[in-house]
């Protein structure tokens, strides 16, 4: 070890945030050169998007159904002061799926999924059995890391168009008791305001949702140290972390969705 | 079956280190180790805790990097390896961790599999488990075959660990400390174990521990480690000299326990 680790440049956090920094982009580097090595994990990659899904399921179903009823309990009456009431479908697309899909599956996937990776790597980083691959001439970074950051860039955006689809079905329940609309016709007014773009873009923020979820739950698991404490902590941090940086994509990309539609 | 060295014989040298210097911040480790393993002998490390039996083996794996010094093993310097050719050298190495670390969420049969199905796809699934089913003989642990690692005892765990690591045929064994936290009866099993595999796949060892019946029984060689270097290396009783006030230490501890 060359650097003595009592010098810091400036504040014991600030050094160490710059020095996450320099090592997670080390860490997507190292992700993308392995993703095109053979050989392929493709087995554990579905056995992993299985456990994406299964993991997140429940919870996604539950918040975005909530949300839907709430959303739509709650935005009725301004709209119904204003005499649009009968734009509520409209509302209740466009929020979902430009803002509420998203960011919940994203919020939801992080604390769910990102903390399972970020312990489960944590657990096998302080019980040697990372070390135990290396060893054994299987590569732990392919079949570990590769795969669950593949499984969550791939689930995110299907999670997500699945939570929007949960959320207007929510939502529906209010607007039929309160205004009898049928299915078709709710569905067809809450999509004629969505725009092709708002999709994608849905779409677009997800598969970096995921990927984010992905690489630092497994970068804080891979580097986790001190023994059980440091599993619970690479776990509590790959939360964090992958939050605040979903906060922070989701603010850049509302820029850039408004700016490619032109408002 | 021990295998006794002659002085003077030529012998093959599978591993060498020289002037190997590991340190941790300010904390030094490894003080300029040199270290010849010959083909077929167990080579035994003792040494008391925290003193570095186990950060010398990990660096003769490839796990840690030298600051100073050579590593040698088969004749290729480990730290020098591309990712490739570390992997095809591995393949020859089987290290059994001082924890075991079986990998908790597979059963023992995806354990033992695990790297034979990446590393020699051209075995049918009948071969794998035939060869799964022959380790698992070799270590007396058949019926455990669809078990998870955590249905298992600290001395199966062992069993299951060096199972792992035969699984690939290895000419070199690196044992962690393969006996610590046993109860005596279980200790002498693994001993024997350890000689066992050492006749019957001929493999060249080094077996870290500071149990000192592990090391008679096991040892063809033992070397003494303490403040970063061999104090002593040799036979047992060469090593286990009772003038050496050091070695006496040692000695006693072990004894009393
Ligand atoms: N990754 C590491 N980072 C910092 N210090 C380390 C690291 N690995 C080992 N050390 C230090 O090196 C010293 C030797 O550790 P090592 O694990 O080799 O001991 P050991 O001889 O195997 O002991 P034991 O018999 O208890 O297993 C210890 O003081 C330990 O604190
Ligand atoms: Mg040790």
């Amino acid at each position: 070890m060359k650097k003595n680790s009592k010098e810091f440049v400036f504040s014991r956090r600030v050094d160490a945030f710059f020095l996450d920094v320099v090592s997670i982009h080390k860490f997507i580097t190292r992700f993308f050169k392995e993703l095109f090595r053979r050989p392929f994990e493709f087995k554990e990659i579905i056995h992993q998007c299985y456990v994406v899904g299964v993991k997140s399921l429940l919870l996604i179903s539950l918040t975005g159904f909530v949300i839907g009823i709430v959303f739509t309990k709650q935005s009725r009456p301004p709209l119904v002061a204003f005499g649009a009431a009968s734009w509520l479908p409209s509302l209740i697309g466009i929020a979902f799926v430009r803002a509420i899909g998203p960011l919940v599956t994203a919020l939801i996937a992080a604390g769910k999924v990102g903390s399972n990776i970020g312990a489960e790597l944590g657990s096998m980083k302080v019980t040697e059995q990372i070390d135990a691959m290396d060893v054994s001439a299987v590569n732990p970074f392919k079949y570990l890391v590769v795969t669950r950051v593949v499984a969550t860039t791939v689930m995110l955006p299907i999670l997500m168009l699945y939570c929007t689809l949960v959320g207007m079905m929510g939502s529906y329940l209010n607007v039929h008791a309160n205004e009898l609309t049928s299915l078709v016709s709710y569905f067809d007014h809450a999509f004629s305001s969505v725009s092709f773009i708002d999709v994608w873009s849905a779409v677009i923020r997800s598969f970096f949702y995921g990927f984010t979820i992905g690489i630092v739950g497994c970068y804080r698991g891979f580097n986790a140290t001190n023994g059980t404490q440091g599993v619970g902590k690479a776990a509590n941090r790959a939360v964090v972390f992958s939050m605040f940086l979903i906060f922070a994509e989701e603010l850049v990309a509302v820029q850039i969705t408004n700016w490619i539609n032109g408002i | 079956m021990k295998y006794n060295i002659q002085q003077g014989e030529s012998r093959d040298i599978v591993i060498s280190v020289s002037d190997l210097h590991i340190s941790f911040g300010r904390l030094a480790v490894l003080k300029g180790i040199d270290l010849e393993v010959y083909k077929g002998e167990n080579f035994v490390v003792l040494g008391r805790s925290g003193s570095g039996k186990s950060v010398l083996i990990k660096t003769i794996a490839g796990l840690l990097k030298p600051d100073k010094g050579i590593v040698n093993v088969l004749g290729l310097q480990v730290d020098k390896l591309k990712v490739h050719d570390l992997q095809k050298l591995r393949l020859k190495m089987g290290f059994i961790f001082q924890s075991s670390a079986l990998y908790d969420s597979m059963t023992i049969r995806e354990n033992l599999e695990f790297s034979l199905v990446r590393n020699f796809k051209h075995m049918t699934a009948r071969e794998v488990l035939k060869a799964v089913e022959e380790v698992l003989d070799a270590v007396g642990l058949r019926e455990k075959i669809n078990e998870m690692p955590s249905e298992l005892s600290g001395g199966q765990i062992k069993r299951i660990g060096i199972a792992r690591t035969l699984i690939i045929r290895p000419e070199i064994m690196l044992y962690d400390e393969p006996t610590a936290g046993l109860d005596p009866i279980t200790c002498t099993e693994i001993n024997q174990l350890i000689n066992e595999v050492q006749s019957r796949y001929n493999t060249t060892s080094i077996i870290i521990t500071h149990d000192l019946t592990c090391a008679k029984t096991t040892g063809t060689r033992i070397a003494l480690l303490q403040d970063g270097n061999f104090i002593r290396m040799g036979s047992f009783t060469d090593v286990f000299d009772p003038g050496d006030s050091r070695v006496k230490s040692f000695y006693d501890y072990n004894f009393i326990q």
